[in-house]
């Protein structure tokens, strides 16, 4: 079975140069090239379902009949790029509102963590893992005092005297 | 007995309101659940012993066969007993244990309840999954009542370390029972001991199952979690740290011995880790002061004895194995128990503040003294007679496993181990209630209440030390499932002078011996534990979580920069790379023909050059328009394809997007940011080009690999009968494919709502139309467009407004034409909607927004939710009429002169698409035009409308 160059190239062209508008900074730009992606996409559908040939409806023609099926999906595909893009334009004038422009910052939380691993700071969860000991009643002493050699009682007892 | 563990979970969801009428007097109503399922179990039980195993089978997922297999074998008798009994004992304790004032007491008792169900379903359990549901959420309780006082960091850090260590066990136990259950060929576990499978799956299934055992009994490596547990309320430690949960993990070793004890790694793994446990953990005990923690590494010992017995795999240590863990319950239990008591009476649980107690408390006293002979294994005690039987299986190891000079060997490991358990004793016996020169503690006398649990357990020890004989045949039914040994094991207390005896006699004389030179012995362990620096399994672990801790942080470093581009970039490289390769490798045999007519070629030209100036463009407007020149142009070659559907679809979605993108441009700067010609895009460009090159690759691939005739050729002949139509395209969608198109419309419907919430950032989108509904006072009735007039007369254009007024009910006429049409002809809901969103844009774009609130005075999202509604009723209706969800009716309506109405109900669906299409373009005009409009206006960028309308 053969397929159709001219249809490969558009899709090699809108799929190219959609990506590479996605790959910009301002969401416009991610937008646009989203939209045109899309239809690289669609196209691709189209030529994986066959030849060309009639409109699948039926009784219309004698000729054969194309396949409805990845119709039917590229038809969802459609409807819901024109969702997403509606979305997008909000997303891009909100953050034309707020920052004066609408590219897409890095993350910010992200370039803490990158931060912190430079400055080898893991989470503070497991430091002084043998400070105070369990004890059903009582709270941590707001001040820890220095502790003396596995006296746990020192820590033990008194917040419980002091609950009662 | 399904029943009674469903019970349990019923009475711990009752729980809280218990507490908020009864407060601490509701545990004596929760514990009769416990306590009604022992008496329950009592005959079922007695009949497993006779031999008779009842089992009870209760469907749960039969799409993929897995059921909830219960099953009260001997073994499980026992545990179910065990669990039942000392949790109602320990449940009636907390009445007395807590205080009043305990504000947390409803969560504790849940949980408390809880607990008791799932250790039962995980005792009664016979299947591998349910055994593993019931395993975890014994876990997953364990760590809620370990934290039961958040308020300390050691407590919080020791209930994640028992989740931690408990559920890496667990999961590896997972695989390994999948990897059993597929070995096997059932998840049955009674069928899987009655017929083992074999081989090296099963060794590797079998060791990963008793990971997780051994993590859930707190044996070496992973026993640092059970001390730090004792975190948790008394009670709690007495129950699940000393009678049930920590059982758990010698419960599974007990189960698969019969099977499994003579696969290779089964008996050393389980013997050496057992001892090591047994004796590490009596070390450790002889240096607490705290009486609990001395308790909580007594009982790290105790589980290790107990793994090394049952898992030797004799006929003589199962019944010794089974004695010990019955006995290990009743005094561990008591002991914690004692502990609670002293606590509350004295105030501390430091056995160098304690004095005189065997005085001020005799009642208690006698109950501890009993447990704890039972613990050192002195007659007349259960204890006594289940070690002794212990001493004497392993005496004959060697011979009945076929371990040689091993037997011995792990003989005298018993032996130390049980000479540390009586030192260990007599420390908390002398430590608790001795009489030492200090201050004595102020002594309040406990409820009798409080003493009764205790109490009893120790009589129970006593009772299981003089009823050896009754025990013996009742335990024999689990033991005899393995072969006989050297000797017929018994409990009894007296078995003539036998070489156990006289172990017992070694143990208990040099277990004294060494308590009273306690002072030289512990200046010693010191002496040692400075030397050697052995490193502590607790620091050791926690050096691992700040690894992993770290490991992660430096990975997430320096893989997640946060920048998208480069995120994309790498997705998109896979997708190159990774198919790419197979695509150069299969490449050849692919056909190619030219075009199919010279229009195609046009088409594809100008798309092409319209999308690569798209890319060059720095004004926004521009690549909008060029971009919409590549829609366009893509809804030409559907239609050139044969696919009307999607032509006048793509037709209709590019315009409307083509407006909306117009909408938001006219705010934003003309120009796109500056953007220098860097290498940063020169890669984006490679990246796009090459990704380009893939897609395309894969499409001429993909559709030269056809094989088999395309599934969608068939549908013609189902959507003209079930579907009643003759355009497939749409029959597809509203019926054959219809949950696709539910969820997309549904996704429609986040979408609309997300932009009305980005611009108005309220919830309440009504404001948009209710402004218009006070402007409406205002109305010139005489204009072409009656709202109109909030639009500067300057922008207003009278033949545009002229030409709206006429194409208006023309368009939206057609729009309801084409949802109907859309059955037999290309159209549909969507076409439909689409239509009727372009009108409602026109109605804007020539009237501004109060126009479009005059043509559509409803709410966008009455119009979705409705839509959506309308779109679910058409499946659930058939559902409830006995037909399949969304099953299209046919009907045939005769209408008189007018022949008959043909009306097939996916019609409904169709309307419920075409609301929701609209509703989403009322949004996205209201938002992004007249939303933005208001904003501009406020700001004073766009010229405001009079406030007075004077149109004459």
């Amino acid at each position: 079975m053969s397929t159709n160059v001219v249809l490969v190239v558009a899709i090699v062209v809108l799929v190219a140069c959609g990506t590479t508008l996605v790959l910009e900074r301002s969401l416009t730009r991610i937008l646009v090239g989203f939209v045109m992606l899309g239809n690289g996409v669609n196209l691709v559908f189209l030529v994986a379902s066959g030849e060309a040939g009639s409109a699948p409806i039926i009784g219309s023609s004698d000729e054969p009949m194309t396949d409805p099926l990845p119709q039917a999906m590229v038809l969802t595909a459609i409807v819901i790029t024109l969702g997403v893009t509606a979305f997008g334009l909000a997303l891009a004038y909100r953050a034309w509102q707020l920052t004066g422009h609408d590219d897409v910052q890095d993350d910010v939380e992200d370039d803490l963590v990158t931060r912190r691993a430079d400055l080898d700071h893991p989470s503070a969860s497991f430091d002084d893992v043998t400070a105070g000991m369990p004890d059903e009643e009582g709270e941590d002493e707001p001040e820890p005092t220095p502790q003396v050699g596995g006296r746990h009682t020192d820590e033990g007892t008194h917040p419980r005297e002091e609950a009662r | 007995m399904i029943t009674i563990v469903t019970l349990h979970f019923v009475a711990a969801a009752l729980a809280p309101v218990l507490v908020r009428v009864l407060a601490r007097r509701a545990f004596v109503v929760l514990a009769l659940v416990p306590l009604g399922s022992f008496l329950w179990l009592l005959a079922p039980a007695q009949a497993a012993f006779d031999g008779e195993v009842r089992t009870q089978q209760v469907s749960w997922i039969p799409s993929i066969d897995v059921q909830i297999d219960l099953a009260l074998t001997p073994l499980n008798a026992l545990m179910a007993l065990v669990v039942t009994g000392v949790g109602a004992l320990v449940l009636f304790y907390c009445t007395w244990y807590f205080r009043e004032s305990d504000r947390e007491l409803w969560r504790f008792s849940a949980v408390l309840t809880a607990f008791a169900g799932s250790m039962l379903g995980l005792v009664v359990s016979d299947n591998l999954y349910v055994l593993y549901i019931f395993w975890e959420l014994t876990t997953v309780l364990s760590f809620l009542l370990i934290g039961h006082n958040p308020e300390r960091r050691a407590n919080r850090r020791a209930a994640i370390n028992a989740l931690l260590v408990t559920t890496f066990g667990g999961l590896a136990m997972l695989i390994g029972l999948f990897v059993l259950g597929h070995e096997a060929g059932t998840s049955r576990l009674t069928d899987i001991v009655a017929n083992p499978p074999s081989g090296t799956a099963t060794t590797v299934a079998v060791m990963l199952v008793l990971v997780g055992a051994l993590s859930k009994s707190a044996l070496v490596p992973f026993h640092f979690w059970l001390p730090g547990a004792m975190a948790a309320p008394t009670p709690v430690s007495a129950y699940l740290h000393a009678a049930a949960m920590v059982k758990a993990g010698v419960f599974l070793v007990a189960m698969l011995a019969p099977a499994f004890s003579d696969i290779p790694g089964w008996r050393p793994l389980l013997i050496v880790t057992g001892l090591v446990t047994m004796i590490l953990g009596g070390l450790r005990a002889l240096r607490q002061h705290d009486i609990k923690l001395l308790l909580a590494y007594g009982t790290v010992s105790q589980l290790g004895f107990l793994v090394a017995v049952v898992g030797a795999g004799t006929r003589a240590a199962a019944l010794a194995g089974l004695g010990l863990v019955l006995a290990h319950a009743l005094f561990k239990s008591t002991l914690f128990l004692v502990v609670g008591v002293i606590d509350r009476s004295t105030g501390t649980r430091d056995l160098r503040e304690l004095t005189g107690l065997f005085r001020s408390l005799p009642v208690l006293f006698g109950a501890a003294v009993l447990a704890a002979a039972s613990m050192a294994g002195i007659p007349p005690l259960l204890g006594f007679t289940a070690k002794e039987a212990a001493l004497a299986a392993f005496l004959d190891l060697g011979q009945d496993a076929d371990l040689g000079a091993w037997g011995p060997l792990a003989l005298v490991g018993l032996v130390v181990g049980s000479t540390l358990t009586v030192a260990y004793t007599a420390r908390f016996l002398w430590g608790a209630f001795g009489v030492r020169d200090v201050t004595p503690p102020q002594v309040t006398a406990p409820r009798v209440g409080l003493l009764a649990a205790p109490v009893v357990l120790a009589a129970l020890s006593l009772v299981g030390g003089l009823t050896g004989a009754a025990l013996t045949s009742r335990l024999m039914a689990y033991a005899g499932q393995l072969p006989s040994g050297a000797h017929e094991p018994s409990l009894t207390l007296w078995h003539g002078l036998t070489p156990a005896l006289g172990l017992s006699v070694l143990a208990v004389g040099t277990g004294l011996l060494l308590w009273l030179a306690r002072r030289r012995v512990s200046a010693a362990q010191g002496k040692v534990v400075e030397r050697l620096h052995i490193p502590e399994a607790e620091l050791v672990y926690h050096g691992l979580i700040r690894a992993i801790d770290r490991l992660s942080i430096e990975v997430t470093g320096r893989t997640q920069r946060g920048s998208l581009p480069v995120y994309l970039g790498i997705i998109l490289l896979v997708l190159v790379v990774v198919p790419g390769t197979t695509l150069v490798s299969t490449w050849d045999g692919v056909g190619l023909r030219g075009p199919d007519n010279l229009l195609q070629v046009a088409i594809v030209v100008v798309v092409v050059v319209a999308a690569v100036l798209t890319v060059r463009s720095r004004r926004r407007l521009r690549a909008v328009l060029l971009l919409g020149v590549t829609g366009y142009g893509t809804a030409l070659l559907f239609v050139a394809h044969g696919a009307p559907d999607l032509a006048l679809t793509q037709v209709l979605v590019e315009t409307f997007s083509l407006v909306t993108f117009v909408l938001v441009m006219r705010r934003l700067p003309p120009f796109f940011s500056d953007r220098p010609f860097t290498s940063a895009r020169r890669i984006r460009v490679a990246v796009g080009c090459l990704t380009g090159l893939a897609v395309g690759g894969y499409a001429l691939l993909a559709a030269n690999a056809r094989t088999a005739s395309p599934v969608g050729l068939d549908f013609a002949g189902p959507a003209r009968d079930y579907g009643g139509g003759n355009n497939i395209v749409n029959i597809t969608l509203v019926d054959i494919r219809v949950w696709d198109t539910f969820g997309e419309i549904a996704v429609l419907v986040v979408a609309a709502t997300g932009v009305a919430s980005l611009i108005f950032l309220l919830t309440d989108r009504a404001t948009s139309h209710r402004e218009s509904r006070r402007n409406r006072a205002a109305e010139d009735t005489s204009a072409w467009l009656s709202g109109a007039g909030l639009i500067a007369d300057r922008r207003r254009s009278v033949v545009f407004e002229i030409v709206t007024r006429v194409v208006f009910p023309v368009l939206m006429l057609f729009s309801i034409y084409l949802m109907f049409a859309g059955h037999n002809l290309p159209g549909g809901g969507f076409a439909g909607g689409l239509i009727a969103g372009l009108a409602l844009m026109v109605r804007y774009l020539a009237g501004g927004r109060a126009e479009l609130d005059t043509a559509a005075p409803v709410d966008a999202g009455v119009v979705l939710g409705s839509g959506l509604v309308i779109a679910a009723l058409s499946g659930v209706i058939p559902a409830l009429l006995g037909h399949n969800a969304f099953q299209s009716g046919i009907f045939d309506i005769p209408a008189g002169p007018f022949g008959s109405v043909h009306l097939v109900t996916s019609l409904f669906f169709d309307i419920g698409v075409y609301l929701v299409v609209v509703g989403l373009s009322l949004d996205v005009l209201r938002s992004l035009g007249g939303g933005i409009d208001k904003q501009g206006e406020d700001n004073g960028d766009v010229e405001p409308a009079p406030t007075q309308v004077t149109v004459s």
